[in-house]
C-alpha cells in the first residue's frame, strides 16, 4: 500500500513528537550510482522521507541550483527509467520508507499518466510532487494515482486563496506542500514573517487531516527550527543538498558531510 | 464556431493553466482585470487612441503587382505590420497589455524576447506610458540581435541575457515566470505571443485580431470580397492568430501558417513545432511540442530568431486537429530568398520570420487563379536582419565556391 507508507511514517513521528525530515535529490547527479549513495547518506543522518527528483529541460519553479544539477543530469543522458532504477535499488534497501518523485508534468503526460504511474509504482515509488499540475488541470492525474494508490502531493503559496486552499486540500495526498516563500527554489538566508503566517493558516485548513510540510529556500536548521515553531509537519530540502554535491571536494568527504548535514536538520525537527 | 473558444480557459483539449501555485492568484487577478476592460469603452477608446495617433493604425494593405506578376497566378496583397511603429505587430499586444497593467496599478512590467521585436515593442509602450520595462532574452539571441539589444536600452528598458538551458526564447519565458513568481505582487508579465496559461492565448490574439479585422474591411473596400488565402508565419503564432481569427468562421477563405523548416525537416534541425511536434505541456499550457521521447524539450533552429521557439499557441494547435487551418514549412534557404525578392521587387526588406510565409505564398499564388486573392501577413521589416542575412550569404557564397572548384 504505497500511499500508507507515507501516512505510517507522519504517524510514527507524530507519537515521538518529532517533525519530518523530507529531502531531495535530483536522479542522475552528478551520476545514477552517486545519487544512490547519497540517499544512504541523508537516511543515515535520519531523513524521515526521500524525494527524487527526475529532471526536465524546462523547470519554472526551480532556482540556479535544481536547473544546473537537473541541466547536468540530463546533459549525461539521464532519462526518466534511472529515476527508476535509483528508486527501485533505494526500495530494496528501505522498505518502509517513503519515496516521491518530484518532477513537471510533461515528463508524465509524454508517457501517459496511468502507464508512468503504473511503472513508477513498479519501481517502488509512493506518490508525486509536480509544481506545473495545479489541481484544476489534475483530473486524469489524480484518477491514474487514485487507481494506483498512488499520493498525489500538491502545492500551496503564501498568496494561496482561503477557497483555492481548502480545494487544494481536497485534492492533496500525502501530505500538503506549502511553499515557504515568493519565489523559487534554492537556498536563501532568512524567512520573512509571511512565511509564519502562511504555515499558521495552512496548518489551521488542514485540520489535522492531513500533515503540512514547508519547502523552498530552507537550508539550516535555524530555519529548519522557525518552521517547526510556526507548526509544519515536516521541513522539505533540496538546494541546500544540492549545493553540497557541487561544492564538495572528494566523494567520500562529500557523502560524509551530506549525513551531518541531515543530522543537524532532522535534530531541528524534533520538538522540545 | 470555432470564434466562440476559448471555452473553459481551453481551445478544445488545449491551453489551460499549468503552473505552479504561485501564479494562480496573479492569473486569476489578469483574467477578471481583462475581462471587465475588454468590454469597457474608456479602455477600448484608450487603446484605439494609442493605436491609431501613436503607432499608426490601420496598416496599409498593399497589391504587390511585381511579387504577383513573378508567382504567376492569384494577386498578392501584403498587410504591412512592417510599417507600425516599431517595426512589427508585437506593438498591437504590448500597448494592449501595457495599458491594462497600468490599469492594475502594476508599475514594474516584465518580458521575454526571441529576435528582440517584443522587447523593443514592450520597451516601447513602457516607455510611453511610464512603466518600468526588464526584458529576459536569451544569450544566444542578444549575441545575434545586437542592434535590437541597444534599442532596447535607448527605450529605457533593461535587458537581462539568460544563460540558462539553451539560451534562446524557451529559456527567456523561463526566466520571466521565475522573475514573476518571486515579484507576483508588484510585477506585470507581458507576454510576447499566444502561449502561455489562460487567458494570455486568449488575450493576446485579442489584441492582435486588430490585423484581420483591419484585412477584411480593406480588402471589402477595394476588391468588394472576402480573399482566397491568408498566409502569415508562425513561431508562437500572434500574427498568424491575429490575422486569422476574424476569418475562423468564414470557411471560403483558406488559412496557413508557416512555420520555420530551418535546415529541412529530416534534418531535425528546425522549429517546425505543428508540422513535427507532438502534445505535452510547456509555460503554462498543453500544445504541441518539439520534444524527445521522454518528454524532454529539444533545441531549436531557425535563421530567424523570432520563429525558433519550441511549442506553438494552444489556439493554433485546435485549428490544426480540426483542419480549420492548414501549416506548411519554409527552409532558411527559401526564407532568405523570399527576403531578397520581396526587398528587389517591391522595395520592401521584410523580417526573415515574415520571409517564411512570403515564400510559401508565392508558391502557393502560382498554382491559384489570376482572380483569385492571397493575403500575406508582413508581420515586422527587416532592418534587424540585414547582419543575419549578410553573414548567411557570405557563408552560402564561400560553399559555392568551394563547391564549384570541386
Amino acid at each position: 500500500m504505497p500511499e500508507s507508507r507515507i501516512k505510517a511514517k507522519f504517524e510514527a513521528l507524530a507519537k515521538k513528537g518529532e517533525g519530518a525530515l523530507i529531502c531531495y535529490v535530483v536522479a542522475g547527479y552528478p551520476d545514477i550510482r552517486t545519487s544512490e549513495r547519497v540517499i544512504d547518506s541523508l537516511v543515515a543522518g535520519g531523513a524521515d522521507m526521500i524525494e527524487i527528483g527526475i529532471p526536465f529541460s524546462d523547470p519554472i519553479a526551480d532556482g540556479r541550483t535544481i536547473q544546473a544539477a537537473c541541466n547536468y543530469a540530463l546533459g549525461k543522458g539521464t532519462r526518466p527509467e534511472d529515476a527508476m532504477r535509483v528508486a527501485r535499488n533505494v526500495r530494496k534497501k528501505y522498505p518502509d520508507l517513503p519515496l516521491l518523485f518530484m518532477t513537471y508534468s510533461n515528463i508524465l503526460l509524454r508517457t501517459g499518466f496511468e502507464k508512468f504511474m503504473a511503472r513508477s509504482k513498479d519501481s517502488g515509488i509512493d506518490g508525486f510532487i509536480i509544481p506545473d499540475m495545479p489541481a484544476e488541470e489534475a483530473q486524469p492525474y489524480i484518477a491514474a494515482a487514485s487507481e494506483l494508490d498512488l499520493a498525489t502531493v500538491f502545492l500551496a503559496s503564501p498568496n494561496t486563496s482561503p477557497e483555492r486552499l481548502s480545494n487544494i486540500i481536497q485534492s492533496t495526498a500525502g501530505f500538503l506542500y506549502l511553499v515557504s516563500v515568493f519565489g523559487i527554489t534554492g537556498a536563501r538566508d532568512s524567512f520573512e514573517d509571511y512565511t509564519r503566517d502562511a504555515v499558521k493558516r495552512a496548518k489551521t485548513a488542514a485540520n489535522h487531516k492531513i500533515p503540512v510540510a514547508v519547502g523552498f529556500g530552507i537550508s539550516t536548521p535555524a530555519h529548519a527550527r522557525y518552521m517547526m515553531a510556526a507548526g509544519a509537519d515536516a521541513v522539505i530540502v533540496g538546494s541546500a543538498i544540492l549545493d553540497k554535491i557541487g561544492t564538495a571536494g572528494g566523494k567520500t568527504d562529500m557523502l560524509r558531510k551530506i549525513e551531518k548535514f541531515a543530522k543537524s536538520m532532522k535534530r531541528a525537527c524534533t520538538r522540545n | 464556431m470555432l470564434g466562440n473558444y476559448p471555452v473553459g480557459g481551453k481551445f478544445g483539449k488545449y491551453g489551460g493553466k499549468y503552473i505552479p501555485e504561485t501564479l494562480a492568484p496573479a492569473i486569476e487577478e489578469l483574467e477578471t482585470a481583462y475581462n471587465k476592460y475588454k468590454g469597457d469603452n474608456d479602455f477600448q477608446k484608450e487603446l484605439s487612441y494609442y493605436l491609431t495617433e501613436y503607432a499608426g493604425r490601420p496598416t496599409p494593405l498593399y497589391f504587390a503587382k511585381n511579387l504577383t506578376k513573378l508567382a504567376g497566378g492569384a494577386k498578392i496583397f501584403l498587410k504591412r505590420e512592417d510599417l507600425l511603429h516599431g517595426g512589427a505587430h508585437k506593438t498591437n499586444n504590448t500597448l494592449g497589455q501595457a495599458l491594462l497593467a497600468k490599469r492594475m496599478g502594476k508599475k514594474r512590467i516584465i518580458a521575454e524576447t526571441g529576435a528582440g521585436q517584443h522587447g523593443v515593442g514592450t520597451a516601447i509602450a513602457c516607455a510611453v506610458l511610464g512603466l518600468d520595462a526588464e526584458i529576459y532574452m536569451g544569450s544566444k539571441d542578444v549575441e545575434r540581435q545586437k542592434l535590437n539589444v541597444f534599442r532596447m536600452e535607448l527605450l529605457g528598458a533593461k535587458v537581462h541575457s539568460v544563460e540558462s538551458g539553451s539560451r534562446t526564447l524557451k529559456d527567456a519565458i523561463n526566466e520571466a515566470f521565475r522573475d514573476w513568481i518571486a515579484n507576483v505582487k508588484t510585477t506585470y508579465y507581458l507576454i510576447g505571443s499566444v502561449v502561455g496559461a489562460h487567458p494570455y492565448p486568449m488575450m493576446v490574439r485579442d489584441f492582435q485580431s486588430v490585423i484581420g479585422r483591419e484585412i477584411k474591411q480593406q480588402l471589402q473596400n477595394s476588391m468588394g470580397r472576402l480573399p482566397n488565402a491568408i498566409v502569415a508565419c508562425v513561431g508562437g503564432g500572434s500574427n498568424a492568430i491575429g490575422s486569422f481569427y476574424p476569418f475562423l468562421d468564414d470557411s471560403g477563405v483558406e488559412l496557413w501558417g508557416v512555420e520555420a523548416g530551418g535546415h529541412g525537416l529530416n534534418s531535425g534541425e528546425h522549429s517546425a513545432t505543428l508540422a513535427a511536434g507532438s502534445e505535452g505541456v510547456l509555460h503554462g499550457m498543453l500544445t504541441y511540442l518539439l520534444q524527445d521521447e521522454y518528454g524532454q524539450i529539444t533545441e531549436t533552429h531557425s535563421i530567424s530568431a523570432g520563429l525558433d521557439y519550441s511549442g506553438v499557441g494552444p489556439e493554433h494547435a485546435m485549428l490544426k486537429d480540426v483542419k480549420r487551418a492548414k501549416y506548411a514549412t519554409a527552409t532558411d534557404d527559401e526564407a532568405v530568398r523570399a527576403f531578397l525578392t520581396l526587398s528587389k521587387l517591391e522595395g520592401i526588406i521584410p523580417a526573415l520570420e515574415p520571409s517564411h510565409a512570403v515564400s510559401h505564398a508565392i508558391k502557393l499564388a502560382g498554382k491559384m487563379d489570376k482572380e483569385d486573392i492571397i493575403v500575406v501577413t508582413l508581420s515586422g521589416r527587416g532592418d534587424k536582419d540585414v547582419q543575419v542575412v549578410q553573414d548567411y550569404l557570405n557563408k552560402k557564397g564561400k560553399a559555392d565556391r568551394r563547391h564549384a572548384r570541386k
